[in-house]
Order: C-alpha cells, then structure tokens, then sequence
C-alpha cells in the first residue's frame, strides 16, 4: 500500500518537472518584447471593451495610445478627462481635454404624437424593418421603437419606454461611447455635449420632409418655419432641408428658440422650471392627433409578441 | 416521374382562387402615378414636366444607363406633377403623376388584334427594341429584360426557358395569359430565340395547370423548336436557378448567372410583351394583375395601366374585405405588403393578395428545436438556422463564410420553422450587411 | 381607412408545422410501446410511467418559472415526452422515489440547466437514466420478468435481459450455442416477451412508432437506418469470425434498447446533427459505439452511453459537416 503512495508521488513529480522544465524554455524561446506601458494604460481604462474609442477593445486603445505621439485623435469617452490625463501620465504626453458628450434622441413621435399607419409584425430589428420599408407611421424618418440601441448600450443605460414607444437615455449612467449611434438605422441619435451643469437643448427630430407634410405625420415634427433660426442670436442654427439644427459648440442654453417652436420639436434638459409662462410668444397648447387608444394597445402587443420568448 | 429540382423545396397550399377568371380590362382610372424607378438598376430620367401632354405609350423617363429601363405612358392626358409617392418598396420614391384625359394612343402602335407572325427585325434589332419599350423580367424580378438578352463576350447560350411555373401560391396571371394569349406567347418565344441565336426553348409549367400545358402542347406543334416540359409541384420552381435545374439538369455555379450554363430564362409575362413590342409597336404600359385571397368577393384577373392605384384593382375586385389584415404585392411566399393601398401598380406587379387579419400575423416565437426542417428544404443547401445565429451575433465574416449570398429569399425556411423563428428576416439583413462589405472590399 | 394594414417581410404564409405537433407526433408514436409495456409489466410499469411523467412536467413547470423565471411551456409537450423516455428506460419495480430523482437530473440536470428545450446538448432521458444507472446500478439492472409479475412492484419476480445473460456466460467461458438456449427467441424478444426495460422489450411496437414517425415527417430515416445498419454490420463482422464467441447481428438489433435508441433517443432533435450527412455520421457513431461496449465494455449494454457520446460530438459535426450546396464550385487549385 504504501508502494503505491510512493511511486505516485514519485511519477506526478516527475512529470510536474519535467513539464515545468519545458515551459520555462518554451516561455524564453517565444517570448515577446512588449511595451509595459500597455499594460500600465489598460489597467488605467474602465475595461469596458465598449468601442466608443473607436478601436474593438480597450487593449487595442492602450496600443494605439501608447503608439501614437499625440492624443489628439484618442479618447476613451467612458473614462473621460480624468482617465484621459492618467493615460498621458503613464505614456508621458500632453492629455487632450475633451468636453464630455451624452446621447441624445432626436425623435419625439410617441404614439400619442405621431399616429401609426400600420402595424409592424417582422423581427423585432430596426435594421431588418428599415430594409423592409419606411416604418409604421408616415414619417420615414422617425424612430421605429424596436430597441436596437437599448440592445446595443454596454452600460444598461437605455430603455423603451412603453407608453410612447422611443427610447429613453438614462443620464447617470450613459457615458457617450456611440454604441446607440451606430447601432441605429435611422441616425437618429446624436453624440452632444453634456453641457454647462448638464443643461443640453436640441432639436428633438430629423424630418426633412416638407412642413405641412411633416405636421401631417407627426403633431411634434420640425416644420423647418425658421422661427427658432431668426430667435437665435448668436447664430447656433441652421436650416437644412426643412430642419433646424442646433450647433452645440454655438448655442450658448439662452432657451429662446425653445419658447418660440411652434411644434415643441425643441427639447431642454436639465433646466429649472420657467418662472413664468410666456404665453404670447408660444402657440395654443399642443394639438394632440386624435387617436384610437386601441391602435396603441395592438402596436404595443404586437411589439412585445415579436420579442423571442426565452 | 415528373421533372423537379432535386434539393428542398416546400409545398404550401396552392389557393389558385382566381385559375378560371379570364382576363379583364380595368377601366381607366382618374390618375395614375408611374414611378421613375420600377426595375432593378438606376431609376430612369424624366423627360417630361408638369403641365405637359402625354399620349398612351409615349417615352416620359429615359433609362439611365447599362441596367436601367425606359418607363412609357400607360394613359394619354396631362402630368399634374412630379412627386414622390409610396410605391411598394414602401419607400416614397419619385414618381410622374398623370390626369388622365380620353385614352389616346400614339399613331405607331398596331392596335388590331390580328396575330402577325413573320419576325422582320435581326437579332441585334430585337434587342434594341425590347430595350426601347421598357420591357423588365415580369415575374417579379424586374430585371432589364434587354440586358438578359446581350449574351457576354465568350458566352453563349444553348436554351431559353420560358418559365410558366407560377409557383407562388394564389398567383394565376401567368395562367391566365398562357390560355388566352398563348399564339402570342410562342412567337414573343421565337422573337427571344433569334434575339439569343438559340434553337431550342422549352416552356416549363407546373402540372397543377393542366389546362395549360395542354393548349401549349398542341399548339407548339406549329412552332419550331419550341416544347412544353410539365413539372412536378413545388415551390420555389418557379426560381431562376432552379428551373434550370429541373428542366437541364444543370446547377448554375453559386455566384454566376445562368448563362453560366447557357440556359436564360425568361417569364411568360415577358415573352408575351416582347410580342406585342417587336410585332406591335407596343411598349410595356400595361399587364396582368391577380387581385385575390380567401375573402375577397371576386378573384380576378386584370389587365391594367401601370400606374393604376392598388385601391382602384380591390374596388375592382369587390372592394376591400371587412377582415382585412395584410394586403401584399406579388404572392404570399416573396411578396411584399403594403403599407398602403394607395400604391401604384408597377412593372413587377403580377398580384395584390389580401389575407384575413386571422392569416395576417405571425405566431409567438420559441428556441430553435434544431429540428434541422430548414436545412432540409432550403432549395440552394443552405443552413438557415445558422445564417440567422451568427447573422444575430453580427458575426458577418462568418455568414459570408456560410454563403448567405446565395440565399434566393424564397422563404421555404421561415414557411417551415415550427417554432417561427424569422429566419429569413435575418438571412436578408446578413445579406445587406454582408454585401456592404463586399463592395467595401472591392471599392 | 379604418383599418391599419400589417405590415412584415416575406414569407406571409406559414406551415402547419408547431413544436407542439411535432412533440405529439412524437407522442402519439410511442403509444404502442407504452401498450406493450403496459401488457407485459402491468402495475409496475403503470406506476413508474405515471410517477416519471409527472414529475417531469411538475419539474419543468417549477424550474422554469421559479429559477429561469420564463413562463412555462409545459403544454409543448416536451416534458411529457422527456418523462415517457426516462420510464421507458427504467425497470418496472423501480422505487418511486428513484424514478423521481431521474425525473429530477433529466429536466433540472440535462435540460434546464443550459436553458430548456432546445439549448440542451444531452438528451435529457438518457442523462437521468445514465444518472440512476451509475447511482442505483442494483435496482437498475435488476429487471422484472415478463407477464408473471403483472401484478406485483417491488416485490416482483426478477431476472436477467438476455444482453446480461449473454455478456455473464462470455465472460465465464460459456459457448453461445448453450447461452441461446437459456434466452427468449429472437421472435419472443421482437414481441416483447422478455425482461428489460420498459420500453426496450417491445420492438414490434417500436418500429410501428418508427412507421408513423416517418410518415408523418417528424423525422428522417438518416438516424435510425445508420444506427441499425452500423450494428447489424458491426456485429455481423464479429459473428462471422467466430460465431461461437459472438451473438448474431439479429439478436443484437432486437435484443436491448438499441431499437428504442435509434427510433426515440437517437433522433432527438435538439441533440443531434442539422445535416442528412451529419446525422448519417452521427448514427454510424451510435452503432458502433454500441456494438464496441457490448462486445468489449464491462456493461452488458451500451445504446445510452454511446448516443451520449455521440451528443458531445454533435457540434463538432454541425461545424465540419455541410450540406452539399446549390451550384457550388469546385476551386482548383
């Protein structure tokens, strides 16, 4: 019996060495030169392997940052400045201070404004459902509620909301990294500046069709009436194709445009409450599309039936 | 035994609803909106604007290059406006809107219902005129029928097949023609024959349209070289690749054209057309719609204008069903539904089906089983279960890797999942994705 | 319009093709067998089947609504045919409460833990019968014998299957000329008139399952036929050698579970290849796995282990394994 302990422990041993032999030169022979600072930057990066750098994970950042010989071009968005500076730290160059950004949705059509003109029932894939056709209202540009961004965010900082159908971008938690934007078929999120105490205003929609014809479809589309254009003074906005556009670098948050938007198509947040209401400058309160409640309930149902039961 | 193609296939319920009702005039309606954009290639340029007058069958959008087509009047009257409409794609494409005044025909095209059967024009004229009135695959496909006919340098084709398979169910335009126009038909096949120097053609029919295969056998005894060949039921036969296969035996390469194989195909739809072009002067304006479904009053056959309002045809047709859920362009396997039915007709507009809210929706979705069904019908020995995981999981290298390029979208996988997955919902974004970075690579 | 239209991409038309009719169609298929065992063990195997079948479903039920947290979908079926197998591949004098721990391992174990029907690599049967059989191999392989023993449970009277008398004479050095004798005929052994397994003894009503499956189309014939062929030629090989040492390839198809595995465990769906040549694969592997622990093993049978070892080899076959495509190329060079 205790022959047999015996040369157990003597044949594992054995072999333990002589395995450890071979990967010690088998770790000499194929060993690879490597930067240390790579290591240093990635731990200092939230591992998040987002892409909101651009590059697939945040390995393949620490590379290029420590590559490259300026962080012009690099920035880890979830990190932020702080991260940002650590990074030129350890590498031993400048760090680029960059304004933090935030998602934002440019599409306010929930199923109260912009009335459905029929009923979606493919694979719940906005990219499948904008190949197929222009969506299931007569906006073709608006939002199509089927959650490819909420499915694309990292950081669980989206959700649908039931009651009108859009996505809504949780503040706290979304750290600008893009994954949204580019997940969305309609380009209709945008990456903005966070802005002075989080305060951001934009116009909430990309409708490029003409203004009676968007009005149409959507009771809260952009008419492209130029109103907030003229409001503007310090020359934030432009007018394309029947579309305004706020330039963030530009608007300084003096909230004009935003009282004088015909459709309220345009969007504060984070503001404090108007003391009070101008009533003269704003349009009778918002025309509601008249609707049948039960249209809403079937595009609902029929949104959750198409989500695969798991 | 009858002849099929040998890999997959499925055999949904044929509903051929519509088989008896002969082909009926629509009348004229007020307008009608002809998108510049019918075919698949660039959309064609307009050559009129507003206000102008039109006669039936004048030039009014120019092809705009090697895979485009010319798009002709189907009315006589004045263009109110040039605007963008929905058209089946479901996208607002542009369109030339027309106010239809009496129905005044340009002088140059034979009206006369005599059959004229000597063919005067060289193969090269044939090509040229079939280029001229606009003609596009008429199964669906809308593929410049001239450009079909321009067999490549080094190429050379052996066979044309006229494919009278109608494998769609509900569908019964094709039927309907090659009973009542057949004559037609066979010499707009020998116009085809000498435009590809070919001596042999053989129209391929599915074997549920006896009546069909029939007449055409006995009257293809007066035209040389030209057979009729009965297939087996199953869909997709009526698929280019797959036609050719049952009838030639032949598997045209994955990634190539039938040429490939010196097969071409073309739809009866397209022969008959080419007839009334070369032999009658007369562009493509008009063609065979089935108006059909379970709860529609009166199936029917139509000839119509292009440009007609989808609304117009149901009217026709005894009016919208009160049970309506779904209202698709072209059959229930590959068609597309409609957002609207205020959409005009096109050129590759064989029927509008309506089916009952009941048949309009798709089950609940469940795990895949692996039950391995969508393997054994894919038609091009495909897996379809796997295009759409690794298609899900974005993983495109690999689905190019898996050929989801060969994919035919006919939908025999989607038809036979029993837990519903949206397979070929899936396979065609892989597709899309895929294809960009096809041309990503190559640009 | 009043009206809104439903708008999806093609196809619009769907198949009558359901998880639920094609379990049933599964169902229905093991009928016969379950008469046949009916008839030849009575009480016994009345009692085990109902105790597998509803522990099955109570399992499934709880499982995934109170961890998965899904709502359940015991109404496809799946659990019903899960538990059927499992009962099918147990002795009739089994104790209730080991037929519920199978019960337990094969939905909990072999099917939910990688996240229910159709996520599973292992048949689910076959894990909680191989667990019992490891776990209780004394109530396992002790087998009640046929009609005499319609009336009692688990004071039946009991024997050996003619696969352990086979295997127990080899190894004492007897000829197979004496141990045929002291078994059923092969005619016996179709009907079912022998010790075994619930559902193994009866391959008659097997194959009429086996009929009614493929008619139906629930399943090819790729998987069975291969599996079948593969011992019947496998086993002929040795039999011709020295058929005094092996059993003959008939006696092998009939006698055991390699009929109840080739028709209902094999073709599982979920647990085996997607392609007509993968399954080919996969049923060659069964057969001769089988043939090789029969002949060789220290067990008397091997169907269960063989096509859980052909399980794991499933996905290495979906990989490498391709259907033949439409018009592909042969590059050259």
């Amino acid at each position: 019996m205790n022959d047999i302990v015996i040369y157990t422990i003597i044949t594992v041993g054995a072999i333990g060495l002589v395995a450890a032999v071979i990967l010690f030169f088998v770790a000499k022979q194929f060993y690879v030169e490597e930067d240390p600072r790579i290591d240093k930057v990635e731990e200092a990066l939230p591992s998040a392997n987002c892409g909101g750098c651009g590059y697939p994970g945040c390995r393949n950042f620490a590379e290029a940052c420590v590559k490259a010989d300026s962080l012009d071009e690099l920035f880890c968005p979830v990190g932020g400045n702080d991260v940002m500076k650590e990074v030129a730290e350890i590498i031993g160059i400048e760090a680029v201070e960059k304004q933090a950004q935030i998602a934002v949705i440019r599409c306010s059509g929930s199923f109260e404004y912009r009335p459905r003109t029929n009923n979606y029932d493919g694979a719940a894939n906005c990219t499948i459902a904008t190949n197929l056709y222009s969506g299931d209202t007569g906006c073709q540009y608006g939002c199509l509620g089927l959650g490819e961004c909420v499915d694309a965010c990292t950081f669980d900082a989206m959700y649908m909301d039931e009651k009108t159908g859009l996505p809504v971008v949780i503040q706290d938690k979304c750290t600008g990294c893009g994954d949204c934007v580019r997940a969305c078929p309609k380009d209709i999120i945008e990456l903005r500046n966070k802005g002075k105490k989080d305060r951001r205003i934009f116009v909430s929609c990309i409708n490029e069709d003409k203004g009676g014809i968007a009005k149409k479809h959507c009771s809260v589309a952009c008419i492209g009436c130029s109103k907030c254009f003229k409001e503007c003074n310090y020359d934030a906005i432009t007018i394309k194709n029947f579309l305004a556009y706020i330039d963030y670098n530009k608007c300084v948050l003096c909230r004009k445009c935003v009282a004088v938007c015909p459709t309220d198509a345009i969007h504060e947040i984070n503001f404090p409450p108007r003391k009070k209401k101008p009533a003269d400058t704003k349009a009778a309160p918002k025309e509601k599309v008249k609707e049948n409640t039960d249209l809403i309930d079937i595009a609902k149902k029929n949104q959750n039936n198409n989500k695969t039961e798991s | 035994m009858l002849k099929t193609f040998s890999k997959g296939g499925v055999h949904p319920p044929e509903n051929k609803l519509s088989a008896i009702q002969t082909i009926e005039q629509l009348a004229l309606p007020k307008t009608v909106s002809i998108p510049i954009s019918q075919h698949i290639g660039a959309p064609a340029t307009p050559l009129v604007k507003k206000n102008d007058s039109v006669k039936t069958g004048q030039l009014i959008a120019k092809s705009s290059g090697f895979v485009s087509a010319n798009i002709h009047s189907s009315v006589s009257g004045k263009v109110i406006k040039i605007d963008s409409v929905v058209d089946s794609s479901g996208y607002k494409k542009q369109s030339i809107i027309i106010e239809v005044e009496g129905d005044e025909w340009l002088e140059e095209i034979d009206r006369t219902p005599e059959l004229k059967k000597e063919i005067n024009l060289s193969s090269e004229e044939i090509i040229k005129k079939v280029g001229e009135s606009g003609i596009v695959g008429l199964g669906g496909a809308t593929f410049p029928s001239q450009v079909k006919l321009s067999v490549p340098r080094g190429m050379k084709a052996e066979i044309l097949i006229i494919n009278g398979v109608e494998c769609e169910p509900y569908l019964t335009s094709d039927h309907r023609l090659m009973l009542e126009k057949a004559d037609e038909l066979l010499i707009g096949t020998q116009i085809l024959m000498k435009a590809l120097k070919v001596t042999q053609a053989v129209i391929g029919i599915e074997n549920n349209k006896a009546d069909a295969i029939e007449h055409l056998t006995n009257l293809t005894k007066q035209y040389q070289g030209i057979s009729v060949q009965a297939l087996k039921v199953k869909y997709p036969q009526g698929g280019e690749k797959q036609l050719i296969k049952a009838i030639t035996g032949r598997e045209v390469p994955s990634g190539g054209l039938p040429i490939a194989v010196g097969a071409v195909v073309h739809n009866v739809g397209t022969a008959f057309a080419v007839y009334e072009a070369v032999q009658k002067n007369k562009p493509l304006f008009e063609r065979v719609v089935t108006v059909t479904g379970k709860s529609v009053k009166k199936p029917s056959n139509f000839l119509v204008r292009i440009g007609t309002s989808v609304a117009n045809l149901i009217e026709a047709a005894g009016g919208l069903p009160e049970d309506t859920g779904k209202v698709i362009s072209g059959g229930p396997m590959m068609g597309r539904a409609l957002s609207t039915i205020d959409t005009p007709v096109t050129k590759g507009t064989s029927g509008i089906l309506i089916l009952p809210e009941g048949e309009s929706r798709r089950g609940k979705i469940y795990d895949c089983i692996r039950c391995a069904k969508c393997v054994s019908v894919c038609p091009m020995g495909l897996e379809p279960y796997l295009l759409m995981t690794v298609t899900e999981q974005q993983n495109y290298e690999r689905t190019e890797h898996e050929r989801v390029m060969d994919c035919i979208e006919c939908g025999s996988c989607s038809y036979i999942c029993p837990s519903n997955r949206p397979l070929l919902d899936y396979i065609r974004l892989g597709k899309v994705e895929v294809g960009k970075i096809i041309r990503t690579r190559k640009a | 319009m009043s009206k809104l239209l439903i708008v999806s991409p093609s196809p619009h038309n769907y198949g009558n093709d359901t998880i639920k009719s094609l379990m049933y169609g599964v169902l229905i298929a093991l009928i016969p067998t379950l008469l046949v065992s009916l008839y030849f063990f009575g009480v016994g195997a009345l009692i085990v089947i109902v105790t597998s079948v509803i522990s099955a479903v109570i399992f499934e039920y709880l499982i995934s609504k109170y961890i998965l947290k899904t709502k359940p979908s015991i109404m496809d079926g799946s659990a019903v045919i899960t538990g059927l197998l499992l009962a099918f591949n147990v002795p009739s004098n089994l104790p209730v409460w080991i037929v519920i721990i199978g019960a337990l391992v094969a939905i909990g174990i072999g099917k939910m833990t990688f996240g229910g029907l159709g996520n599973n690599p292992f048949n689910p049967a076959l894990v909680g019968r191989v667990f019992l059989l490891v776990s209780f191999p004394v109530q396992m392989t002790t087998w009640p014998a046929p009609i005499q023993s319609r009336l009692q449970y688990l004071d039946a009277v009991t024997g050996a299957t003619p696969l352990g008398i086979v295997k127990e004479g080899l190894r004492n050095g007897e000829q197979v000329s004496e141990l045929v004798k002291q078994i059923p005929s092969n005619m016996q052994m179709f009907i079912g008139n022998v010790g075994g397994s619930l559902g193994e003894v009866a391959g008659l009503a097997i194959l009429l399952g086996l009929i009614w499956l493929l008619y139906k189309k629930v399943i090819t014939w790729h998987i069975p036929i291969s599996m079948l062929g593969t011992i019947f030629i496998v086993s002929g090989i040795f039999w011709l050698i020295n058929p005094e040492k092996y059993m003959d390839p008939v006696f092998h198809i009939i006698a055991g579970g390699a009929l109840l595995g080739a028709v209902f465990m094999a073709t599982d769906y979920v647990t085996s290849p997607m392609t007509p040549k993968g399954q080919l694969i996969f049923g060659i592997g069964i057969g001769f796995l089988t043939v090789m622990i029969r002949l060789f093993g220290a067990y008397p049978e091997g169907v269960s282990f063989a096509i859980l070892i052909m399980n794991a080899f499933v996905p290495i076959i979906n990989l490498y394994v391709k259907p033949k495509r439409f018009g592909e190329v042969v590059k050259n060079g």
